[in-house]
């Protein structure tokens, strides 16, 4: 029978995923987006499976914010990239450290 | 043993389509998988009864939010393998760091099945399952009583983050003329207009 623990598992290793994710990819930023993604998918998993869990609904409301903040997140940091690619030619996060002030 | 079938296998697609987002060579794929693993995990989600919530992954991350990164990558000239140099680098580290991460966070889970904390007491107040109502339903009755400010909250959010997204990517002044009230305030009727009264077969000097 599948417990919360089987849902917890898999999104715990779904965050590690997107964690490693952004440590392997440190130079690409889509893909670190991409990664962010990953990471807040797993705590919609979270989420809905206690929801379904505790027999509260409150957990999926909350996932559906958390889905909100995910696309907004998304809109604004592939703008943000969009118009650091423009000025410089590559994406790099290596180099990206002209915004200090 | 049908839940238990389609639970291994929405799991095991969502793990293996995470890991083939992050390893894989080109950013296109890495946005096919990136749809892959929110299809089934939206599966994963219908399989504890949450369909809303599932119906709204394929739509927002598949249709909107995978669509947008799908854009973006097909849109920036970007060397790919030159942005892959450090990977092989950063291999070892980042595994240990993950392995560490995920020993701890199942430790977590484990130890929050062994019942030291109790949090498994289901809640009899507003949001509570009703078997009565469809999923839809009660989220909707949920959502727009008890949580209507974080509701629009959230619209809120999605409304600032639509018009940053427009105003740092516009562009202005390219290809588009603007208008000069000043001069066109300016300009009187002699200049502009001209009688002529031009013979047959002659043309007007503009």
């Amino acid at each position: 029978m599948i417990g919360i623990e089987h849902f917890l598992v898999v999104s715990a290793i779904l965050f590690v995923m997107g964690v490693l994710g952004i440590f392997l990819n440190r130079k690409n930023v889509i893909i670190i987006l991409m990664a962010i993604e990953l990471i807040l998918l797993s705590v919609n998993i979270n989420l809905v499976a206690f929801s379904a869990y505790l027999g509260d609904l409150t957990g999926q409301i909350f996932a559906m914010f958390v889905l909100c903040v995910a696309a907004a997140e998304a809109a604004i940091g592939l703008a943000i990239l969009v118009i650091y690619f423009r000025g410089r030619g590559t994406i790099a996060v290596d180099d990206i450290n002209r915004m200090k002030g | 043993m049908i839940q238990l079938i389609a639970f291994y296998i929405f799991a095991s697609v969502v793990i293996a389509a995470a890991a083939m987002v992050i390893f894989s060579r080109n950013p296109v794929h890495s946005v096919l998988w990136l749809i892959v693993a929110f299809f089934s995990s939206a599966g994963l989600m219908i399989l504890v009864g949450a369909e809303f919530i599932a119906m709204l992954l394929v739509i927002v991350y598949v249709g909107a939010v995978a669509v947008l990164f799908l854009f973006v990558v097909m849109m920036l000239d970007i060397d790919f393998a030159e942005l892959r140099a450090g990977f092989a680098q950063n291999l070892p580290l980042g595994l240990l760091l993950a392995i560490l991460l995920v020993c701890e966070l199942i430790l977590g889970i484990g130890a929050y099945r062994a019942g030291a904390v109790e949090l498994g007491v289901p809640l009899a107040g507003p949001a509570s399952v009703n078997d009565q109502m469809p999923n839809i339903q009660a989220i909707g009755a949920l959502l727009y009583s008890k949580y209507i400010f974080l509701f629009e909250t959230a619209g809120l959010i999605l409304l600032v983050s639509m018009v940053g997204a427009i105003v740092l990517t516009h562009r202005p002044g390219t290809g588009t003329r603007g208008q000069n009230i000043g001069r066109q305030v300016r300009r009187r009727p002699q200049d502009a207009v001209r009688n002529t009264q031009p013979g047959v077969g002659e043309g007007v000097e503009l």
